[in-house]
């Protein structure tokens, strides 16, 4: 095969998180051939870490740190209030002086521990930055990305965030949309954001008993935005009927369960008893079982197949991708049970991905990530997730259940600010890196001649670095 | 958000750099003549268009080169008098009032070695201190100060040197530990970078030169009004086109270096760099871009002066940069990478209120290369003489350690009071 730097470097940034020193080189001879075998690396979309808690264990950890917080204050108004009472008693307003109001302030003024939620937060955003920093091309971590937010759920509702993409998400992104579709529906975090952890069957034992009732939301969604997409196939009978299906999948409570708490549970008696309907499809009562038969259905729906593909094809290649690409990867996933690394390496294969003209602009983090790598630093966590952010895509923190869009026109408006990023970073780390090396590393036989004699021209290294890392070819995919 | 103090305490000093306490070991005698005296170091990066700081407005030559686009002493924007001869941009008023109390001094016609055209190696030859471009890791601030004997001069507590801004300058890295300081504010997105980015865009990607353009429009109609009401919100404020947001950079990061320097046990020696001056369009000497950098910059002078309190007498701040301009306009009403330009001496130990300059003349056959203010005056000689003075560095030490290879360019004599 001939050697090809410029397919090389499209293929890192379009398929991948953009080079690494050298990396454009390293996969010249094939680049296409590069990209299927990151995808038969063992343990491909795994991140191996023992310091990451199971989802379930973070929950309870917090479920304990947040219990100490509480107790810990009112232990201490209880303590003032004693004080107080003691001082009045004793002489009047002088005493007074006992109460020591200083002294939690002076307490307060020692280097503050990150509380337990924030830490937890960050080591998971770590382990993912440097999965996606550390892979040679990084087309395995930008399918886990882009499951991850095609199954959102969000920070702000649930600690289990980056435990939930870890387990739900990671082990499927090479395997099967109906088990990825499964992991992601009964866990414990979207079963959280969703409220379906709270929906009870109108007659089941619960629902009659406490007059509590049905929560169709988790059930839309699914059919919404997880598989056949909106205004398909479904009705608004459909959405009740999946709703009645999935009643009873909720989390064992963390009080009562301090073993097992927050973990996905059946509970027989918030389920709708009896047979449902769903999309012409009759289900019998199965408990657990019937909500797996609903959804195993969905997955393998030529409407799903459509949807995840066009939206696949939107994510890597064009915000309108050319429909008989489309058309070919829905064919591929319905002829593989939805085999997503099969789906996968017919979009490598197909001509219509290696346009050279790159259509799409990187979203926030990628482009982030792209910068660490083009770099070689590491970045501090903390400004990683701050410049997240401030560009419009906090991580795990979606604005709504379909997710971050994979438009270009809702990122072209944070072009200003990735300015003001590019030129932080620039003069924070900039004197250390001369610039036409990292455009070469970056950007290498994508540059333009504009490009090149922009970088060149510049005033100062900083401005050159900022400058390339706002160029167009570093911009887009 | 609560305010900051920036000035760190003591403790905050000594944790900012553990190679410190290896200098504070060195035991110190008493100065020698009772003085302790402060040198700062502002790296002017991009190349400062001297011409457009301080005019031969005296030069029959001079109207010729820049018509309207240049100083004059008469006009809507009259330049500030000098010495007859020379007058110095409007937008500089601190400077001239310093000037006039002789505690400025200005050096025309002066350059480094360096007689090619490229930024990047012209701040290298200028913040190392060699006379060619090449892998370098130290600055000749920082070999001046791991030269000062012991007890001279600067005592050995104060004997870290000091760089303001995300990064250390080159001229201040080297053997000497170096202790840096950040300030909050970022340096602020210049309009040169920005007008540069909207240009490759135009060039090559519509959809990214309209979103970039919005963006500017939108800071424009913010005004810097609306952009100083927002500066102490959480939303961080819109920079783009900013020149308040230059200002205040420039006048917290070259006020916070005084406020170090002026402590009785802070630094004695210390550098920052400016960034913004590569004017290659609409230069706008007299009202216009380069007028508010320059501005800016005067502003920031002023803060060092009254940051500096009682330790002023004993400072010597000096401005520098790569390389000057063109002495012509060019066809985008800017300047290009020249040759000879100005250094900026301020400062309460100056024996100021003078231009130094051989003056080469600005006849076509004058000009380096028929287009640059040719250099008369080496920039290394002046350095060397404030390191001479100011510091008692020996001469040797000048000529070899700290501006290797430079001889034949003595100590310029008779800066200092």
């Amino acid at each position: 095969m001939a050697c090809d730097p410029k397919e090389a470097a499209l293929a890192l940034h379009r398929f991948g998180f953009g080079p690494r020193a050298s990396s454009i080189l390293v996969i010249a001879a094939d680049p296409r051939g590069a990209l299927l075998a990151e995808l038969e690396r063992p343990n491909a979309g795994q991140i191996v870490n023992a310091d990451l808690p199971s989802s379930g264990a973070a929950n309870r950890a917090v479920f304990e740190f947040n219990a100490e917080r509480s107790a810990g204050k009112k232990r201490e108004e209880r303590r003032r209030e004693a004080a107080t009472q003691t001082a009045m008693q004793n002489a009047g307003g002088e005493g007074m002086t006992a109460a020591k109001p200083d002294a939690p302030a002076a307490a307060a003024s020692q280097p503050e521990a990150i509380p337990l939620p924030r830490q937890l937060f960050r080591n998971e955003a770590r382990a993912r930055f440097d999965a996606a920093i550390n892979a040679e091309i990084g087309l395995v971590e930008r399918l886990v990305w882009f499951w991850s937010n095609h199954f959102c759920v969000n920070a702000n509702a649930t600690v289990m965030a980056g435990g939930y993409e870890r387990e739900a998400i990671r082990p499927h992104v090479l395997g099967h949309f109906a088990d990825m579709l499964l992991a992601a529906e009964s866990h414990p975090a979207m079963l959280l954001y969703l409220d379906n952890a709270q929906s009870i069957g109108p007659d089941s034992v619960a629902g009659v008993n406490r007059d509590k009732g049905l929560n169709e939301n988790l059930a839309r969604e699914i059919l919404e935005l997880h598989t056949l997409g909106v205004r398909t196939v479904y009705s608004q009978a459909d959405v009740t009927n999946f709703a009645k299906v999935l009643t009873g999948w909720t989390i064992l409570p963390t009080v009562s369960n301090p073993d097992h708490g927050g973990e996905f549970s059946f509970l027989g008696r918030a389920h709708e008893p009896g047979p449902q309907t769903v999309i012409g499809n009759d289900y019998r009562e199965g408990g657990v079982e019937q909500g797996r038969a609903v959804l195993a259905d969905l997955a393998h729906h030529p409407a799903t197949a459509r949807h995840v593909t066009t939206k696949l094809a939107r994510h890597f290649i064009a915000d309108d991708p050319p429909p008989a690409l489309v058309d070919q990867l829905a064919r591929r996933f319905l002829d593989t049970e939805g085999d997503l690394k099969e789906v996968v390496a017919a979009l490598i294969a197909a001509p219509e991905a290696w346009a050279s003209e790159q259509a799409k602009i990187k979203r926030p983090n990628e482009w982030i990530a792209a910068v660490l790598r083009a770099t070689g630093e590491p970045g501090e966590i903390p400004r990683i997730l701050q410049a997240g952010n401030l560009l419009g895509e906090p991580l795990w923190r979606p604005p709504a259940p379909k997710g971050f869009s994979d438009d270009n026109a809702a990122w072209l408006d944070g072009l200003g600010q990735r300015l003001e990023i590019a030129n932080a970073f620039a003069h924070r780390e900039g004197l250390g890196h001369e610039p036409e090396a990292v455009m070469d590393t970056a950007i290498g036989p994508l540059a333009s001649a504009e490009t090149r004699r922009t970088i060149a021209r510049a005033e100062s290294r900083p401005q050159a670095l900022t400058l390339l890392l706002m160029a167009p070819e570093f911009q887009r995919r | 958000m609560p305010s900051r103090n920036l000035v760190p305490t003591r403790r905050e000093l000594l944790r900012g750099s553990g190679a410190l306490f290896a200098w504070a070991l060195v035991p110190g005698k008493p100065r020698a003549d009772g003085r302790d005296p402060r040198f700062l170091t502002i790296i002017l990066r991009g190349a400062v268009d001297g011409l457009a700081v301080v005019a031969p407005v005296g030069d029959p030559d001079w109207p010729k080169l820049r018509g309207d686009k240049g100083l004059a002493s008469e006009g809507p924007a009259p330049a500030l008098p000098l010495d007859g001869f020379f007058a110095l941009n409007p937008a500089m008023p601190h400077l001239h009032r310093l000037y006039q109390a002789r505690q400025a001094t200005i050096v025309h016609a002066v350059a480094t070695p360096y007689r090619e055209r490229s930024h990047f190696d012209g701040q290298d030859v200028l913040e190392s201190g060699l006379t060619k471009p090449g892998a370098i890791d130290t600055g000749w601030l920082n070999r001046a100060l791991a030269m000062l004997a012991p007890g001279e001069r600067v005592k050995a507590q104060n004997r870290q040197a000091f760089a303001v801004g995300p990064i250390a300058p080159l001229v201040v890295r080297g053997p000497a530990p170096v202790l840096a300081w950040s300030p909050p504010r970022l340096p602020p997105v210049g309009d040169e970078t920005t007008m540069r980015l909207l240009d490759l865009y135009n060039h090559t990607d519509p959809a990214l030169a309209r979103a970039l353009e919005e963006r500017i429009g939108l800071a424009a109609i913010a005004g810097p009004g609306a952009m100083t009401g927002n500066a102490d919100m959480d939303r961080p404020p819109v920079q783009i086109g900013g020149i308040e947001q230059v200002r205040k950079y420039f006048a917290e990061a070259a006020g916070a270096a005084a406020k170090f320097l002026a402590r009785e046990d802070g630094p004695r020696v210390g550098a920052l760099a400016l960034d913004g001056w590569d004017t290659h369009v609409n230069e706008g000497a007299v009202k216009g871009r380069l007028a508010n950098l320059l501005g800016a910059l005067d502003g920031a002078i002023a803060e060092i002066e009254t940051n500096m309190g009682g330790a002023w007498r004993e400072t010597v701040v000096v401005l520098v940069t790569e390389f000057g301009r063109t002495a012509r306009i060019n066809g985008n009403d800017g300047t290009d990478h020249g040759t000879a330009t100005v250094a900026i001496l301020a400062g309460g130990a100056l024996e100021g209120g003078r231009v130094v300059a051989d003056w080469p003349g600005l006849r076509d056959t004058d000009l380096y290369e028929h287009r640059d203010l040719r250099a008369t005056t080496d920039l290394r000689s002046v350095l060397k003489g404030l390191l001479n003075d100011h510091l008692r560095l020996d001469e040797e030490a000048l000529a070899t350690a700290v501006f290797p290879d430079s001889r034949s360019t003595p100590p310029m004599p008779g800066l200092l009071v």
